[in-house]
């Protein structure tokens, strides 16, 4: 169901109508329990692996040329969040990573800027300020990234610090212990918790569904962190392999359009990892339109997790642009 | 209608095959002009006219038996089984190296999408002559007796809908056990089995092992009854298979017929809901619908019929209709307008007879032979788009409340080629498909197909097996 039921979803995004920690109707009260929440997300309808996966690939043959290869670069450009999680990033480092978010081609300012930078949150104030009077969002992880393995009150404080520090979105990861040991109720209160000391800022929540490993269990994941109330929910970590995946994409395209028609609230995806290259990128958004559909063509909705897939999409608007390839020496080195 | 994302045309460019304005026979391993009249061969996205083709008389029948008794008797039938599977390989690997070739002609021919005969027909249709090459010396081992032996010549008829794959469904399993050919082409669809013939040439194949005489219904009529033919083999329509029935009724002729269907596709409320519509859509149009196995009756358990039509009908909402050779298209065209004719006709008749009609919105080329997917709800069981083959994108959706309706409805049928069945649940798989009376039973999948897998049907769509063990039994001597 790719129509919009709730016109205001689109506005009411990142806020929510009901108290937190309360799910939109009309799933309100699948967490009155632990039993409960169980029951409800075991019964979401399977997810068969092999079809799921021919799925994939059928979609992964659309030939995307010419005028529409033309859109889906620029809008595959204008949803990156440009990311550097190294534990050698330095001020330096992000402050060269914004400059690039903002004019991704200097030689050609036609070339839109990206839709955020992803950092860590010690960082983001670096970030803020080198992109400063931009459109260009600063994301930062929090909770422990990536392995989520602290106490709740160090991850609560983890988001708050990255906040304050100046970022516009929190990626969360969950605690996939505790979503494999079958203890969803307390994966579903950290978001809330999380969401809650996020205020302003849009919450993602990575899945890290390379550790989830079964489609079954992605599906359940995308359930459980939209009725928690994150705003977007994302594959991975990009620390774990595999990372995100043509067939997890389509699992959770279909969880975030299943969710809005039956709630009204729409939910964003973001993939991460492992999306390298312009046809990689160009896949996704064949998906995207033609699983959740074209509401979901937005940096608002969908965002590519990346680092080197940027200046792949340069070099292919160039060719585009040009008629040939000009080298990766008219891209710049981050 | 636009859309954010508009796709812009991608199509497959139709330089690389090279249509001859006209064609003859090929017999004894050359072409040669026919004796009877010709005819037109038209690509049913445009009606535009792609050649023009020799209809076989009852003479060139004759002459291409008679060539393929001499191959048999002095060439094919002595050779050392390890060097009829190096012929059988060589084949194989030129269909893959012409693949685009291939794929480009059978999409201008039949009007399938360019993207299911370059996908699914070229390389199954090269799977098909790899798989059976390797049968060609271990027959010994087939579990068909000591040494089994060929029946001689075959006379094969084969149908529009997958030119290309049936024509290698039947000529490779034929060669492979020592058999030669005369193989019929569809009216509609000659152009691939005249491109084969070029690559038989071009691999250098003995002189009438393999003999392609085109033509309509008379000439394929000569054929069967042509009395040097030891075996026929026939897909095709359950009326003509009756025909063919009748015709060699009191020869020596060994017969296989593989005819029509009207397969259930059984969705239990526990399926994995998402590529049970995946598998519904591909059941019912695939290859526009034309496909003898196709899932044409969706039998959906009643509690999740709203849900599963509802997800249905967005996904049918998303199939990209048009140009055969655009690389983007899900649904190609009619084949001929007398199947559109039908097409039509069974519709008219399903909505006459109150079945509720449903089409998504959709604009079609203004040349050429269109049919939109189409699906039919408040179907019930007496009415006639549930019972008759419509050969076309039309899916008739019935309901059952318990796994024993569901069985005796999907049984309820005179046919028996194939069912699907979905459900999240092993035990239900087991002991549901052992319950349906149809040749093939997909589990949680339709529409797959693979050479190692006999294919064929019970009651009324035919009988014997194609592919695997078991198919290979269709041409050799014995009881098997």
């Amino acid at each position: 169901m790719t129509h919009v039921l709730d016109p205001n979803a689109l506005d009411g995004a990142g806020s929510q109508d009901t108290a937190p920690g309360t799910p939109p109707e009309p799933f309100a009260d699948v967490t009155r329990s632990g039993d409960a929440f169980r029951a409800f997300l075991h019964g979401l309808p399977g997810v068969d692996q092999v079809g799921a996966e021919i799925r994939a690939k059928v979609l992964g043959t659309r030939s995307i040329k010419t005028t529409a290869k033309a859109w889906a670069i620029d809008t595959a450009i204008s949803m990156v969040d440009l990311t550097t999680l190294e534990g050698a990033d330095t001020p330096g480092k992000v402050r060269s990573l914004a400059a690039k978010a903002r004019r991704p081609d200097p030689e050609d300012l036609t070339c839109p800027s990206v839709a955020a930078v992803c950092v860590y949150g010690d960082l983001a104030d670096v970030a803020k300020r080198a992109l400063e009077g931009t459109d260009v969002r600063v994301a930062a992880v929090a909770t422990a990234f990536p392995s989520g393995r602290a106490s709740r009150a160090v991850k609560l404080a983890d988001v708050r610090d990255a906040v304050a520090n100046g970022a516009d979105e929190i990626d969360m990861v969950i605690d996939r212990g505790a979503f494999l040991a079958g203890r969803y109720l307390d994966v579903f209160d950290e978001i809330v918790a999380v969401k809650e000391a996020c205020g302003p800022a849009h919450l993602k929540v990575i899945l890290e569904t390379g550790e989830l490993v079964t489609y079954d269990n992605v599906r359940r994941a995308s359930w459980l962190a939209m009725l928690a109330g994150g705003d977007f929910i994302k594959t991975s970590t990009g620390k774990i392999s595999p990372a995100s995946t043509l067939p997890v994409c389509l699992v959770m395209l279909e969880a975030v359009r299943d969710f809005r028609a039956a709630t009204g609230r729409q939910v964003g995806l973001k993939p991460a990892g492992g999306i390298r290259t312009t046809k990689d990128a160009i896949k996704h958004l064949v998906l995207v339109n033609e699983t959740a559909g074209a509401d979901w063509l937005s940096p608002d909705w969908f965002r590519l997790g990346a680092s080197s897939l940027l200046n792949d999409l340069l070099l292919q608007r160039q060719k585009l642009r040009t008629g040939h390839y000009s080298g990766p020496d008219h891209v710049s080195v981050d | 209608m636009t859309s954010l994302f508009e796709y812009a045309p991608a199509p497959e460019s139709r330089s690389i095959v090279d249509v001859r304005p006209s064609y003859g026979l090929f017999v004894d391993g050359e072409f040669t002009d026919g004796t009877g009249s010709t005819m037109k061969t038209v690509n049913p996205a445009t009606e535009e006219v792609l050649s023009e083709v020799a209809v076989g008389s009852g003479e060139d029948v004759d002459r291409a038996v008679r060539a393929a008794r001499r191959a048999f008797t002095r060439v094919w039938g002595p050779m050392r089984p390890a060097d009829r599977g190096k012929y059988l390989f060589r084949i194989a690997r030129l269909l893959q190296e012409r693949a685009r070739e291939f794929a480009v002609l059978e999409s201008l021919d039949n009007g399938k999408p360019i993207r299911e005969s370059r996908d699914f027909d070229v390389p199954q249709a090269a799977a098909h002559f790899f798989h059976h090459a390797g049968w060609a010396d271990k027959l010994d081992h087939a579990g068909l007796g000591p040494a089994p032996r060929p029946l001689g010549v075959a006379g094969q008829v084969i149908p529009w809908n997958f030119p290309m794959l049936m024509l290698a469904w039947k000529i490779a399993p034929a060669l492979a056990t020592g058999n030669t050919v005369v193989l019929k082409p569809a009216e509609t669809t000659p152009l691939t089995a005249l491109l084969f013939a070029e690559v038989c040439q071009q691999a250098d194949l003995p002189p009438g092992v393999v003999n392609i005489v085109t033509g309509a219904g008379d000439t394929g009529r000569s054929l069967v009854a042509h009395p040097d033919v030891d075996k026929v083999a026939f897909t095709g329509s359950t009326e003509v298979g009756r025909e063919i029935a009748r015709s060699v009724a009191g020869t020596q002729k060994r017969l296989t017929l593989e005819l029509g269907g009207k397969a259930a596709n059984i969705v239990f409320d526990d399926a994995p809901i998402d590529q049970a519509v995946e598998g519904i859509v591909r059941g019912i149009f695939f290859n526009q619908g034309h496909v003898c196995c196709a899932g044409s009756r969706l039998l959906v358990q009643e509690s999740v019929h709203d849900e599963v039509l509802a997800s249905l009908q967005r996904r049918i909402g998303t199939l990209r209709i048009g140009d055969p050779l655009d690389k983007n298209t899900d649904i190609g065209a009619i084949n001929s307008a007398e199947q559109l004719v039908r097409i039509r006709e069974l519709s008219e008749i399903g909505e006459a007879e109150g079945a509720q009609r449903w089409q998504p919105e959709c604009t079609l080329p203004d040349r050429g032979y269109w049919f939109p997917p189409t699906v039919f709800t408040d179907v019930s069981a007496a009415h006639r788009i549930a019972r008759d083959e419509v050969f076309g994108p039309v899916l008739s959706v019935l309901t059952f409340r318990t796994p024993d309706e569901a069985v005796a409805k999907a049984n309820n049928t005179t046919y028996g080629l194939s069912a699907g069945v979905w459900t999240e649940k092993g035990s239900r798989i087991l002991a549901i498909t052992d319950r349906l009376r149809a040749g093939v039973v997909w589990a949680n999948t339709f529409n797959e197909f693979d050479p190692t897998s006999p294919f064929g049907g019970y009651k009324q769509s035919g009988y014997g097996r194609e592919g695997g063990r078991q198919g290979l039994a269709a041409y050799l001597q014995g009881d098997h």
